[in-house]
């Protein structure tokens, strides 16, 4: 009775996603007015910010660069293109017209891949300034809609921003979610930003559409004002459902704009969505085009440094473990996956290593990868239980490295030897004979209360592993 | 009437431009833009197929600026002659509405 991602029927969600993403450049795109998030309003403006007359714009080489990244570990073709006017009418854009790239952009037809391996088409990435920012006063408390009147910062006016185009191709909540999230760790890997949504510095905005299997697409409504990848599913849900209930009511969905209000969780429609032709797109007659060269193109992919998708794999080929398992991807989101693999060359084991840096080292302490490389080879070679060696990292954590044997000694961690640990399995068989017969029946369940009897009979030094492969041999 | 340009297609851009004509203005600037478009009437009687259409009339490309900071404009100098200013910021009123 329910669809992908719990919606009623037969009803599937497409979702495409358009992410604003501020360039991490020094200056503004067309201007050599400073690009920092933060400033008292207003003090990063000059002419052309302000769009003064006779003011000219001249292009960010920095900005293109950091674009042309973007594009390319998003895999698009880099091609000749050119900027264009996009022209609408608001206060936040002193020109009236933003310049953008229209039917010629910078970087297309690439895509991305998601962790679970799903591939989702890029149609573009293509170079733009961005707007100045709008508080708005009065009537319903801050809100858009029935304020009285707004102030206008233009410090943000001209910041050179790279908008990337998803195709329609993502069909579930996490989907959307993982984009957003892998898309961040891409940028974060290439400097081409700081990718923060909270300071509005990647800003994503859902078209979302819902019909059934074998039929046409919907129509679709953008989503604006998502400041969070939280936001970001809640939003796509809420709008999905809106949608179906309207359809199945027998009504039509309207193109527009809505925004999103985290307080009520719902969607509100703030424009009905203006044709490309209403924004009266003309190419910028006081920019020349843009035509990277072969040589540029070819000397910022020999610059690009390993992306996550590939540092995952590296990861995962060392400690044996799934390339989008938890630790991976937490790990190299962290930017930990390199000491882990130090940890291997010093000798250590990669697979527990990882654990130990997924679950202890959140706040990136500095613990010498020899020193975890021991723990990490005393825990597999059975010296050590997983419950000791935890002890022991947190003591490695707090004293910023150290050895691990002394530490262990130091806490009583002996570890058991196997002709004791065998004499507590005897003596455990002998007191469980109930849970013995059942697991030599081949109820797997009641090895737990046998090996829970050795740990208690070892006052929890035993290995928990080393207790159980005991009693599968003795099972025989 | 034109038969180039509608006074309603006139009107959607004036509304685009947030220009609130009147109907003898609606009707004065059809007529003038009627006038406009007929250049470009000339232009589609030549035969184009093969000519790559230009996007600037130089023979320039990538023209670039470096990512350094120069100066810009004061503050107070700039909000001194604007309608209205407040917390250092211009003051406009209400954005959504427009459309009304």
């Amino acid at each position: 009775m329910s669809g992908r991602d719990g919606l009623p029927g037969e009803w599937q969600l497409v979702v495409g996603l358009e992410v604003h993403v501020e360039l991490a450049t020094v200056t503004k795109l067309f201007s050599a007015s400073p690009n920092r998030f933060g400033d008292e309003p207003n003090t990063n403006i000059d002419p052309v910010t302000l769009g003064l007359p006779g003011a000219l714009p001249v292009l960010n080489r920095q900005a293109v660069e950091l674009a042309m990244r973007v594009g390319l570990a998003l895999n698009c073709t880099i091609q000749p293109c050119a900027f264009h006017r996009k022209n609408y009418f608001y206060p936040d854009m002193p020109k009236a017209y933003q310049i953008s790239q229209y039917d010629q952009p910078l970087n297309i037809d690439g895509h991305l891949e998601l962790p679970d391996g799903t591939r989702i088409g890029v149609e573009r990435a293509h170079l733009e300034e961005d707007t100045g920012k709008s508080t708005h006063f009065g009537g319903s408390g801050g809100r858009i809609h029935g304020s009285d009147y707004s102030l206008i910062d233009f410090n943000r006016a001209g910041v050179p921003l790279v908008e990337i185009v998803s195709r329609p191709d993502i069909r579930t909540v996490d989907e959307a979610r993982q984009y957003v999230n892998e898309l961040r760790g891409i940028l974060l890997a290439v400097g081409a930003s700081d990718a923060k949504m909270e300071e509005g510095s990647m800003r994503v905005d859902a078209n979302v559409s819902v019909h059934k299997p074998a039929t046409p697409l919907g129509t679709r409504c953008e989503i604006k004002n998502v400041n969070s990848v939280r936001s970001l599913g809640r939003a796509i849900d809420y709008e999905a459902r809106r949608q179906i209930d309207l359809l199945e009511s027998g009504e039509r969905i309207r193109q527009e704009t809505r925004h999103w209000d985290e307080g009520d969780g719902r969607t509100h429609t703030l424009r009905t969505k203006e044709d490309a032709d209403d924004y009266r797109y003309f190419l910028e007659p006081d920019l020349v085009p843009l035509a990277p060269s072969q040589q540029w193109i070819d000397a910022v992919r020999a610059a690009m440094p390993m992306l996550p998708a590939a540092r995952r794999a590296r990861l995962a080929e060392v400690t044996a473990t799934a390339s989008n398992s938890e630790a991976a991807m937490v790990v190299v989101e962290r930017g930990q996956d390199d000491y882990v693999l130090a940890v291997a060359a010093a000798g250590g084991d990669a697979a527990r290593a990882l654990v130990h840096v997924k679950e202890a080292f959140a706040d990136s302490p500095s613990v010498p990868a020899a020193d975890l490389a021991k723990l990490t080879t005393m825990e597999v070679s059975g010296k050590l239980t997983a419950t000791q060696a935890k002890a022991v990292v947190a003591e490695l954590i707090a004293n910023g490295g150290g050895d691990a044997a002394q530490i262990a000694a130091a806490k009583g961690f002996e570890a058991m030897e196997t002709d004791a640990l065998g004499s507590l399995v005897d003596q455990a068989i002998a007191e469980n004979a109930e849970a013995w017969s059942k697991f030599c029946a081949g109820e797997g369940k009641a090895m737990g209360a046998l090996v829970g009897a050795v740990m208690k009979l070892s006052h929890g030094k035993a290995d928990g592993k080393a207790v159980t492969a005991l009693f599968n041999q003795k099972k025989g | 009437m034109s038969d180039r340009i509608s006074a309603e297609t006139v009107t959607k851009v004036a509304r685009l431009a947030r220009l609130d004509l009147t109907p003898e203005e609606i009707e004065r600037t059809t007529a003038e833009l009627d006038g406009m478009l007929e250049h470009f009437a000339d232009i589609d009687t030549l035969q184009l197929d093969d000519v790559v259409p230009m996007t600037q009339p130089y023979p320039l490309e990538n023209v670039f600026r470096d990512d350094v900071i120069v100066p810009g404009l004061d503050r107070d100098e700039v909000l001194a002659v604007a309608p209205a200013v407040e917390d250092g910021r211009f003051r406009v009123p209400p954005i959504i509405g427009l459309d009304a």
